[in-house]
């Protein structure tokens, strides 16, 4: 690790900690964030992690540039990464089926294995989340097994079912409300990933661990989930 | 408690305030004012905060009537607003006695105009804020991210002012091909070096594809040269540019993180000065850096408190 403190806009600093993405930056990310939130503490107007990166969004009516830049520099003063359960780990229930995850096939044929296999590569790791972002509450995961890793599609679904569970090159994520995407999908949860009610608003939280479990139809049902298929929306 | 009722509106009129703040690593996007300045003008005008919640209403369609006599205010574009037919101009408060209509017609300077009630509009606040998200869901007069439709009533219970106008030496001018400054980003060196020269010295021209999430700016093609970059925070004012060249400046309700290289961010100031361009016109680029633009934004902010 080697932090650096590059200028973002008039009130934003970037921290960026790493080059490349990895599993392995998230203890790191973690232990950075609590630092920074300490000490900015009221001056903090937004943190925003993003795989490599901690975007520090602060007051700039009562701290100058420099002064952020110090506080920058204490925080990460003898910075040790966090322990491996200092996020929270979920488990996402997924109904894996064709007809809400119309590219499990595909998938397959990439990996030249069968669906079933493609759904125990899925859900036999524990996924780290990078980062939120394209929507409230929607996770970016990873990182995904190479043999499933598959580009995100030519043209992108007007509409993709809340709930959906996706991959693009080697993340993994599910849609907290229906919206456009270009994700290859596989299944459906019946979580609710954003709910305003919640206390933190999100189920998943930047590097908090996932593991998807595979439920029958019925189960999902059961769970509140909505089964329309995927292709009734497109 | 006073209340207003929408005859009519569009989808580009809407409930905003300052947007949400410390929810952005959800994934939320900040929302709130495209002009923040002529949002806390009108505000001032009642003796509200700043970022009390005004009506957003862009390039004009929107129509209120009074069920009761009433003071509001109204800052930033000239939309041919009128009381029961009778001109209104902006950057003052303004009585509506009851029955009035005030109706906002077409853009005459400027793109957004701010109307303000005493105390702020009353709305639900999801996630700390009224701020209208249509695409996230949030804000606006059902909680649910929806713009103003007829029939929505909105209250307010504020007391009414002494009316006023905004000193005319504080009135921001909408003056044509409008000075942007830019904070210097990072990637600023990676573009080379005719891009950086292009950008800062030749005009660029709003493109129609613009949003509250973005406004596209059509000039020179802008070539990056750097390594392709890992998705990160995305600041308001952000100028990102895609691989087609033709930067993108990235307003209230962009997506929180995104990876295109950038060259910098618009100040606050420059902000509030392009949400008042339309399609078609003309902007030009300069480079300042974060410190001498921070002093520079501290003493307009004095500037502006200081005025009672």
């Amino acid at each position: 690790m080697k932090p650096r403190i590059e200028v973002v806009a008039i009130d934003c600093l970037m921290l960026r900690l790493f080059d490349e993405i990895a599993e392995s930056n998230m203890p790191w990310m973690l232990a950075a964030s609590e630092r920074l939130r300490a000490s900015f503490a009221g001056q903090l107007i937004d943190l925003v992690p993003s795989y490599t990166t901690l975007m520090v969004h602060y007051d700039g009516l009562v701290l100058s540039p420099a002064q952020a830049r110090e506080l920058i520099a204490e925080a990460l003063t003898d910075l040790r990464p966090g322990t491996r359960n200092s996020g929270q780990c979920h488990v996402l229930p997924v109904w894996y089926d064709l007809s809400v995850g119309p590219e499990l096939s595909l998938l397959a044929t990439r990996a030249g294995c069968s669906v079933s296999e493609v759904i125990r590569r899925h859900s036999e790791h524990e996924y780290q989340v990078f980062a939120l972002g394209f929507a409230p509450g929607f996770a970016f995961m990873g990182l995904v097994e190479e043999s499933l890793a598959a580009p995100r599609l030519n043209t992108p679904r007007k509409r993709v079912a809340s709930g959906s569970v996706g991959i693009a090159e080697r993340q993994t994520a599910a849609y907290p409300a229906q919206s456009p995407g270009g994700w290859n999908l596989i299944g459906r949860t019946p979580s609710a990933l954003f709910d305003r009610e919640r206390e933190g608003y999100s189920l998943m939280q930047p590097g908090d661990t996932v593991r998807f479990a595979p439920i029958t139809h019925a189960e999902f049902i059961r769970l509140g989930g909505d089964d329309t298929p995927q292709e009734a929306l497109a | 408690m006073s209340h207003l009722l929408i005859q009519a509106s569009t989808p580009l009129c809407l409930l905003q305030d300052a947007g949400r703040f410390g929810v952005r690593h959800l994934g939320v996007t900040q929302g709130g004012a495209a002009d923040w300045l002529s949002m806390a003008w009108a505000n001032w005008l009642l003796g509200n905060s700043p970022d009390a919640a005004v009506i957003e209403v862009t390039l004009g369609g929107l129509s209120v009537v009074a069920k009761a006599d009433c003071s509001l205010a109204l800052a930033g574009a000239d939309l041919a607003a009128t009381i029961d037919g009778q001109p209104l101009k902006p950057w003052r408060s303004f009585a509506l006695k009851q029955g009035q209509t005030l109706a906002f017609t077409r853009p005459l300077s400027g793109a957004r105009a701010y109307l303000a009630a005493p105390a702020g509009f009353v709305a639900p606040q999801v996630l700390g804020s009224c701020a209208t998200v249509a695409r996230e869901q949030l804000g606006g007069p059902d909680g649910f991210g929806r713009g103003l439709v007829a029939g929505d009533e909105l209250r307010y219970h504020g007391i009414v002012q002494a009316l006023r106008d905004i000193p005319r030496e504080h009135v921001p001018v909408f003056a044509a091909n409008p000075r942007l400054d830019v904070i210097l980003g990072a990637q600023i060196g990676d573009f080379t070096g005719q891009s950086t020269f292009d950008a800062f010295n030749l005009p660029w021209t709003l493109d129609s594809r613009a949003d509250r999430m973005g406004i596209r700016l059509l000039g020179p093609e802008l070539v990056y040269q750097g390594a392709p970059m890992i998705s990160e925070g995305i600041p308001l004012g952000a100028i990102q540019v895609p691989p087609d060249g033709q930067p993108i400046v990235l307003l209230n309700d962009r997506q929180t993180i995104g990876g295109y290289p950038r060259l910098g961010a618009l100040t606050p100031l420059a902000m509030a000065r392009l949400a008042q361009s339309l399609p078609g016109e003309a902007v030009r680029m300069v480079p300042v850096m974060q410190e001498m633009a921070h002093e520079q934004h501290l003493r307009y902010m004095k500037r502006f408190v200081c005025l009672k």
